[in-house]
């Protein structure tokens, strides 16, 4: 068994009197690959904003590589954990390069040469290096999203973390982002992916999580989770992704 | 505004030959050119008295408007505070109370123009205030959860991400404000300050002529204030170029 590079263990977190998380627990091994589906408001988003502590848990802990998340140590564990968003939310006042040179820039203190250096390698690896002088409202979604992922890259983190990166985009453009994301998860990174595309979590994920009114409902590997779910509720939401 | 413009140039033509005293700020004899130099010398007082106030006024505005946004209750009370106290100070009383009585409080003493630049630069601070706070808190919320996932600190991320983009979008404001301090420096001539006002005040009590030296007074702070539109318009193209969303 490989290393735990995330331990969540009994985290809870409640928005008002709504419940989001209610002592989840999971590990995940360094290159594991995991994707996270279940119904909306199951606690799927909440869970890996978690991890980067965009949302802060109420009891519970979780460690990312040996830290413990607190708010002395988020922006520590923030270096080694990449986060794409469903929306990009690329700036919108800066160049796809500066998109990407502002954190190697600001956090890890590259000059402005070697950040560009990086900014092209990443774009070149998801395939649109010729966009790095665009702002981001003049690429499609698919574009953008990319750039998202790349910008993450070039933090060179340990963990990427993908809150729903597909459900945004038109379908023509679905294929593009999974395919950057597929040779990223070859490539050994650690992931966890919230997502619907049930053809990815089959190609890509190590482990499937179904999660549904804050709580983890299943774990398995994709074979089984596809073909045999141990719960009703499980089977129930399958059907329901997988039939229209 | 074009009509405005011919209106009182036509005002100013037609009196000429009239009965009206448009000698007085007649180029064309000695007497007007000395006098008119004296009403215009009071343009760069003016200038630079806003200038120097709008800066501070928007630096002062920006340091408020933080502590607002903070989760915490505390710092958001010296916010709330400082905006509700600043802002119900008419500006007349508030330059006569930093001239008269700051000097006092302070045991310093301060120039007319200074005491000028405080008040006017206290007096907008609460507006501004008001101002980027709402501007920061339009930027969508996305924007600083991205900063944050790529680790970048509370300073780094208000100065790259939401900072620029917010003042692009205040940007409008920002100009009605610098038009509202250039007009309000008006006020400073009650303190002594020979910017346009109190030139043309001076010039009105050795020339008995008030409506001709006002009417000139008017066309001074038209001229300005349309120059300053001018300037906000270009810089707001300018960044929306640069955006282009």
């Amino acid at each position: 068994m490989a290393k735990q590079v995330i331990s969540v263990e009994k985290v809870r977190k409640t928005f008002g009197n709504f419940r989001a998380l209610n002592d989840v627990s999971l590990d995940v091994a360094s290159g594991e690959k995991i994707v996270v589906c279940g119904p909306s408001g199951s606690g799927k988003s909440t869970l890996i904003r978690c991890i980067n502590r965009l949302e802060t848990h109420e009891a519970g802990s979780i460690h990312v590589d040996g830290i413990e998340l607190s708010d002395k140590t988020a922006n520590q564990v923030r270096r080694e954990v990449g986060m794409v968003f469903q929306q990009f939310n690329l700036f919108p006042h800066l160049t796809v390069l500066r998109n990407l040179t502002l954190g190697p820039m600001r956090v890890r203190g590259l000059s402005e040469k070697e950040a560009e250096e990086r900014a092209m390698t990443y774009l070149e690896r998801v395939r649109i290096p010729e966009q790095a002088e665009k702002f981001p409202s003049q690429l499609s979604g698919g574009q953008q999203q990319r750039v998202a992922i790349a910008r993450s890259l070039c933090m060179e983190p340990r963990i990427m973390l993908f809150d729903e990166p597909t459900s945004a985009l038109d379908p023509e453009m679905i294929a593009e982002v999974l395919e950057v994301m597929e040779g990223l998860a070859d490539s050994g990174m650690t992931m966890i992916v919230v997502t619907h595309e049930m053809g990815f979590a089959r190609r890509v994920a190590d482990r499937m999580v179904f999660m549904d009114k804050g709580e983890i409902v299943e774990v398995s590997p994709p074979e089984q989770f596809f073909s045999n779910p141990s719960s009703e509720r499980c089977k129930t939401f399958l059907t329901q992704i997988l039939g229209h | 505004m074009r009509w405005l413009v011919l209106v009182l140039l036509g005002l100013t033509l037609s009196g000429c030959s009239a009965n009206w005293g448009w000698y007085v700020v007649d180029p064309s004899t000695a007497q007007g050119q000395t006098n008119l130099q004296f009403l215009i010398g009071g343009l760069w007082d003016t200038i630079v008295l806003s200038l120097v106030a709008i800066v501070i006024s928007i630096t002062i505005g920006l340091l408020v408007a933080l502590p607002g946004l903070s989760t915490n209750p505390w710092l958001r009370s010296i916010n709330r505070v400082y905006v509700e106290v600043v802002r119900s100070v008419p500006l007349l009383v508030l330059i006569l109370w930093v001239y008269y009585g700051l000097p006092v409080v302070a045991g310093i003493s301060i120039g007319v123009f200074w005491a000028g630049v405080i008040a006017l630069a206290l007096g907008d601070s609460a507006f501004q205030a008001e101002i980027f706070r709402a501007g920061i808190q339009s930027v969508a919320k996305g924007q600083i959860e991205a900063a944050r996932s790529i680790s970048l600190s509370y300073k780094d991320t208000m100065l790259y991400v939401i900072l620029p983009q917010a003042i692009r979008r205040v940007l409008p404001a920002l100009g009605n404000q610098f038009v509202y301090v250039l007009k309000m420096s008006s006020l400073v001539s009650v303190i002594g300050m020979q910017e346009l006002t109190r030139r043309a005040n001076e010039l009105v009590v050795s020339e008995y002529r008030p409506l001709e030296i006002y009417t000139v007074l008017v066309l001074e702070y038209l001229v300005l204030i349309l120059i300053v539109s001018a300037g906000v318009r270009w810089l707001e193209r300018r960044m929306r170029a640069d955006e282009r969303d």
